[in-house]
């Protein structure tokens, strides 16, 4: 089967992370985690500061690498405990593209050109093709007249819906957000989260990474909760606002508070 | 009409030929080899295995930590007992562009460990492979935290090529003191020497304003 033909026969599966397990010196971050993620639907994870939810969406993309665990892509795991070869882990990557806390825009590229890099030189897309695909996704993201400014005359807003944009023109399966609006204040975090409903609309799988309760109400068809490495509570929204657990209720009157 | 004046508008032809003949390509030669140097340094030392990382460490505390003079001595009085004779004009554009190149490896370093890790995080999730993030990401960045130790290093190295007189070149610097030797008027030679020198250095500093305004092009001023 080629490559393909195999991203094909995936799309049905959901993404399946098994038994990941991240530590940073002493400290677990991730406990012999399992998740599964299916497709077309708004994950979004939440957990107290350090309970290894950023930690746990990194390892998808293996911008952390875990120390032990698997990943299945949909045809089959994939051990990413050991040494992973530079293929794999391209192939693994080529799956989900990661939207940061604090954008990464690249600052010497306009918001075109952070747009079209990685289709150019990753998907190995000619720079018309790339450009069109690029403007279009800066109109999806509201910033069609934005195409030709820098990053450093954008707002953080503005900057973020860039970042989306650079994430979309991978076409990944899997859309990931770390945090995506902790950096901007909350008109400017609003901007940004309609660009995150939109995309929850069209049925792509998002997988948010986040501290804001209204956003999981809003837009999440299920919640996972994580403290220390562990998952502690995987349901519906519905499930996770009315459950009577002291930790959950806790954690929602601290986070809801702010 | 005084009488340095005289002596400066007699002696400056003879200068300046020593300039471009000598000092400038020296300076400009040795500097393209420098950056080539520098840069090759700099990615080994961060990206490299362990051996060829200590190796070009070994090289950059070497060449920092002896005097660029005494180098020349090695090179162009001493190798030649190791069955290695190099003129003396390549002889310099070696120590020059191994001296500079040395500096110069820690200014790239130091520019590329400046730039922010989610930009290499960015690189890494949009799958960018090989060479393409160093060439699209890292390069371009970098370029504009650089510039200005470079220039430095470059400065550096214009003033330094006046020590080859040392292994019989015959730059600016020596015709200058051939000159003051015979008028016997240190004072006014070495003045002009002196300014020659700025001049070449200034231009380079503008040269230096040019260039950090092309490549700061997308920061807000």
């Amino acid at each position: 089967m080629s490559a393909a033909d195999l991203r094909a026969a995936d799309a049905r599966n959901p993404l399946r992370l098994i038994g990941i397990r991240k530590t940073f010196g002493d400290l677990v971050a991730l406990d012999d985690v399992d998740l599964e993620i299916a497709r077309g639907r708004t994950t979004v994870l939440l957990g107290p500061s350090g309970s290894g939810k950023s930690t746990l969406l990194r390892c998808i993309n293996l911008l952390e690498k875990p120390d032990a665990g698997q990943i299945d892509l949909g045809s089959g795991p994939i051990d990413v405990g050991g040494r992973i070869s530079p293929r794999t882990v391209r192939e693994i990557r080529s799956r989900s593209t990661m939207v940061f806390q604090q954008f990464n825009l690249f600052p010497h590229l306009t918001a075109l050109g952070n747009v079209t890099l990685a289709p150019v030189e990753s998907l190995g897309r000619s720079r018309d093709e790339a450009e069109a695909l690029g403007r279009e996704l800066l109109a999806k993201v509201g910033l069609a007249d934005k195409a030709d400014s820098y990053p450093d005359r954008l707002s953080g807003g503005q900057q973020q819906r860039v970042a989306i944009a650079r994430a979309l023109a991978m076409d990944p399966d899997f859309l990931l957000f770390d945090e995506p609006t902790s950096a901007l204040d909350p008109e400017l975090a609003a901007e940004v989260v309609a660009v995150l409903a939109a995309l929850a609309q069209e049925n792509r799988t998002l997988v948010v990474v986040t501290h804001s309760l209204a956003f999981a109400r809003r837009v999440a068809d299920r919640v996972v909760f994580l403290e220390g490495g562990k998952v502690r509570q995987d349901g519906s929204p519905e499930e996770f606002f009315r459950s009577e657990d002291e930790r959950l209720r806790r954690f929602r009157e601290v986070i809801g508070s702010v | 009409m005084p009488g340095f004046l005289e002596l400066w508008l007699q002696s400056l032809p003879r200068l300046l030929r020593a300039a471009v003949e000598v000092t400038i390509p020296l300076s400009l030669i040795s500097f393209a080899i420098a950056l080539v140097v520098a840069v090759v340094v700099a990615l080994v030392r961060l990206y490299g295995p362990a051996p060829l990382k200590a190796l070009a460490w070994a090289y950059v505390q070497v060449f920092r930590g002896t005097p660029l003079v005494v180098q020349l001595f090695i090179v162009y009085f001493g190798l030649p007992s190791l069955g290695i004779s190099l003129d003396a004009f390549p002889a310099a554009v070696v120590t020059l562009a191994l001296n500079t190149g040395a500096y110069a490896s820690e200014a790239v370093r130091a520019s590329i460990l400046s730039l922010p890790r989610g930009q290499f995080e960015a690189a890494q999730t949009l799958n960018l492979s090989r060479a393409t993030p160093f060439r699209r990401v890292v390069a371009p960045q970098a370029m504009r935290i650089v510039l200005p130790p470079l220039a430095n290093d470059f400065i550096d190295l214009v003033k330094g090529t006046s020590l080859v007189f040392a292994i019989t070149l015959v730059d600016l610097f020596q015709v200058g003191r051939q000159v003051a030797g015979s008028t016997f008027e240190p004072m006014a030679m070495y003045t002009l020497v002196a300014l020659i020198y700025l001049v070449m250095v200034s231009l380079l500093s503008l040269g230096q304003n040019v260039l950090e305004k092309k490549v700061s092009a997308h920061v807000r001023s």
